[in-house]
């Protein structure tokens, strides 16, 4: 395998919590996320799953240098992208580029679309063969708009066409690696296929690396060559796709798919199904030891006071548990009977 | 008693605005047993709220138009004096949305809106009703009831809210609740929390469940029956196995092509081109021809300038559709749709 595009360590982002209105002090602190490590190769799309608030956007975010990392180290291309100064990073930006998940807000409705789809080229200075309109426009045929549209404002259009705006508008540049953060969460499921389709064509084409934050499961599957499965700021476990669905070793990844609903009626009725008890822990009170212990079947006193560390625990397969589920008899769902399972 | 709880007969509404008529919901006609779940799918646009929020008689705004029949449990529902259809409403059909904090009073604590849900319908002494409510939050699952009656919406999390919701709807145990996406704001670990709820509830009160949803998986999970919505219309009803798996209509077909499946890593998604058409300006033919890839395959263009009926395939099994079966078999044949003897 070639070197990593994107190299991830300890990665940490808090946010501080504080009181008091004209003298605020800070009481408090919200580990959004807390201790990421991971490598993204050329290519590849890097699959990053959890529940709402388990920071999975804010690791896209600051892995971007959007939001100011708090610790760790951010590798891309060989280079330290938290020594950078500002100059630098923006020069950097050409090589990372973001897709967002709400396509109404993240277009400036006074803009038309040429010039949404044209500013990176002129951020950077770009002065791309032909002129900017015509790179536009042959973008914009690349993603499926009419190139004619060029005039229009993004009020004209569709939230499918949005997201392919804002996909034309990443890929302009024709950049190393572009985090997707809910791209096709916000699309009816008609219109969030083509857009999928389209990045990964986009993909084929360009060779470009994709960090997929998303937190429906069967989209991930279809997207990602690796999965990484977030909870509470942390990676619970990190493998390839496969691997990951077929025979997760975590007890949170093996809850989390037993809990998404099958579009087979057959095999819906007949699945295994863990029901997790309770509520995600705040954030800013995570628990002791490990932050899935409170939801844990298999949870011990162990768990409540020693961090599990992500290790490897075979070629590929990362995890962040004491007690991994136990797949030596081969069968997905050898190690909870029963079909109505309830987790104390 | 019969069987059927709500008959839905040629329901239509429309709202005047100020570009021209919205058909919201056009035709309609559906029936829900008792101790059933009928899911109805579409995605946004569909008409699949508008059509439910006007079975509970809560269209009410001066442009709209409801047309048709509503008979629920031998009552018929439109026309009926919005007062009398208030009384039912709560007491006999409840509703839960898919937002509950905006469905949720701010200012009035767990336990005063659930005690009024009570009280407004019984004459109860504030003692029983409130032993009523815990006993219904114990229910849904609730810890602490005594304690989270006190407490104001915004003081639980999205789950527990939804909780909530279903203790208010189910509190005066109606024959029906609809339940529009009530777990699309929620997260897939709640999502199974909340569907294995409804489903417990459901049998042990024999409440009738309308389930409005885009989620493929929650309808294949809890449908007994499926309607299809596209641009206002029914274009497809059947019992849940056959529509999954002997889907007969065009657009059926594309939702079930375009989902990325759970349980394989499939190679490539086949989605419906285009876009869903404006309910103002509806195609003068089939709703769904302009995005139909198939419709070449019908004789003179029938699919551009005539409307398919909604046509029986089986006793239970309808679909709008010019197709004939051949053409329709060999097409699922070929696009791997279902299954195919």
């Amino acid at each position: 395998m070639s070197a990593p595009i994107l190299r991830v360590k300890d990665l940490q982002k808090h946010f501080p919590v504080t009181s008091g209105n004209l003298f605020k002090k800070q009481v408090g602190e919200v580990r959004a996320v807390d201790g990421l490590t991971f490598d993204v190769y050329p290519g590849e799309t890097l699959g990053l799953v959890g529940e709402s608030g388990c920071g999975k956007s804010t690791a896209g975010r600051s892995m971007l240098r959007l939001l100011e990392p708090t610790g760790g180290s951010v590798e891309f291309d060989g280079q330290d992208l938290l020594a950078m100064g500002k100059r630098q990073l923006v020069s950097m930006r050409r090589e990372m580029q973001m897709i967002f998940q709400d396509p109404y807000s993240s277009l400036n409705p006074r803009h038309t679309i040429g010039s949404i789809i044209g500013a990176p080229f002129d951020v950077q200075g770009v002065k791309p063969e032909g002129g900017t309109m015509k790179a536009v426009q042959s973008l914009m045929e690349r993603v499926g708009l009419n190139p004619e549209h060029y005039n229009r404002y993004p009020n004209e259009f569709s939230g499918g066409q949005r997201q392919r705006i804002g996909i034309a508008r990443a890929i302009a540049l024709k950049p190393k690696l572009i985090v997707c953060d809910e791209p096709v969460s916000a699309l009816d499921v008609s219109i969030q296929a083509q857009v999928l389709n389209l990045l990964d064509d986009i993909q084929k084409e360009f060779g470009i690396a994709y960090i997929f934050v998303a937190h429906d499961l069967s989209v991930v599957r279809h997207i990602s060559d690796r999965v990484a499965v977030m909870y509470l700021g942390k990676i619970m476990e990190l493998t390839t796709r496969d691997q990951l669905y077929s025979a997760p070793l975590h007890p949170y990844t093996h809850a989390l798919l037993s809990a998404v609903p099958i579009a087979d009626p057959d095999r819906e009725r007949a699945r295994e199904r863990i029901i997790l008890n309770g509520d995600l822990p705040s954030p800013s009170n995570p628990p002791s030891g490990c932050v899935f212990s409170t939801r844990c079947w298999k949870a011990t006193d162990r768990c409540s006071s020693e961090i599990p560390v992500l290790r490897e625990i075979s070629a590929g397969h990362q995890i962040a548990c004491h007690f991994p589920e136990d797949r030596s008899s081969a069968t997905a769902s050898s190690t909870v009977s029963g079909t109505d399972f309830t987790a104390n | 008693m019969s069987d059927v709880i709500l008959s839905v007969k040629n329901l239509s509404v429309e709202f005047a605005t100020e570009d021209g008529v919205v058909h919201a919901v056009d035709n309609v006609s559906y029936e829900v047993k008792r101790g059933q779940t009928l899911a109805i799918v579409g995605e946004s646009g569909s008409g699949k709220s508008v059509s439910s929020l006007a079975v509970m008689g809560l269209v009410r705004s001066n442009n709209a138009t409801v047309t048709g029949e509503v008979h629920f449990g031998g009552q018929e529902l439109v026309g009926l004096d919005p007062e009398e259809v208030r009384k039912l409403r709560g007491l006999k059909m409840a509703m839960i949305f898919q937002d509950p904090l905006s469905a949720l009073h701010p200012f009035y604590t767990i336990g005063e809106q659930l005690i009024e849900a009570v009280q407004v319908h019984e004459k109860v002494s504030d003692g029983d009703a409130r032993a009523r409510v815990k006993t219904m939050l114990d229910r849904v699952g609730i810890a602490s009831a005594e304690q989270r009656m006190d407490e104001y919406p915004h003081q639980l999390s999205g789950g527990m809210r939804q909780r909530v919701m279903i203790a208010m709807a189910l509190i005066n145990s109606p024959e029906l609740l609809i339940a529009d996406e009530p777990t699309t704001a929620l997260d897939v670990t709640v999502q199974a929390q909340i569907l294995e709820l409804l489903r417990d509830l459901q049998k042990e009160f024999g409440t009738a469940i309308v389930l409005i949803t885009h989620d493929l998986g929650v309808v294949a999970d809890m449908a007994d029956d499926v309607m299809v919505m596209y641009g206002g219309q029914a274009v497809e009803q059947a019992p849940v196995r056959e529509l999954f798996y002997q889907p007969q209509m065009p657009y059926t077909w594309g939702l079930l092509a375009s989902i990325p499946q759970m349980h394989t890593s499939s190679l490539k998604l086949d989605p419906i081109p285009g876009t869903p058409p404006s309910l103002i300006n509806l195609p003068v033919g089939c709703v769904f021809a302009p995005r139909c890839t198939h419709k070449d395959l019908v004789a003179g263009g029938l699919c551009l300038t005539t409307r398919p009926d909604l046509g029986a395939v089986s006793d239970t099994h309808a679909s709008r559709c010019h197709l004939n079966e051949a053409q329709r078999i060999e097409i699922r044949r070929s696009r791997n749709i279902g299954k195919v003897d």
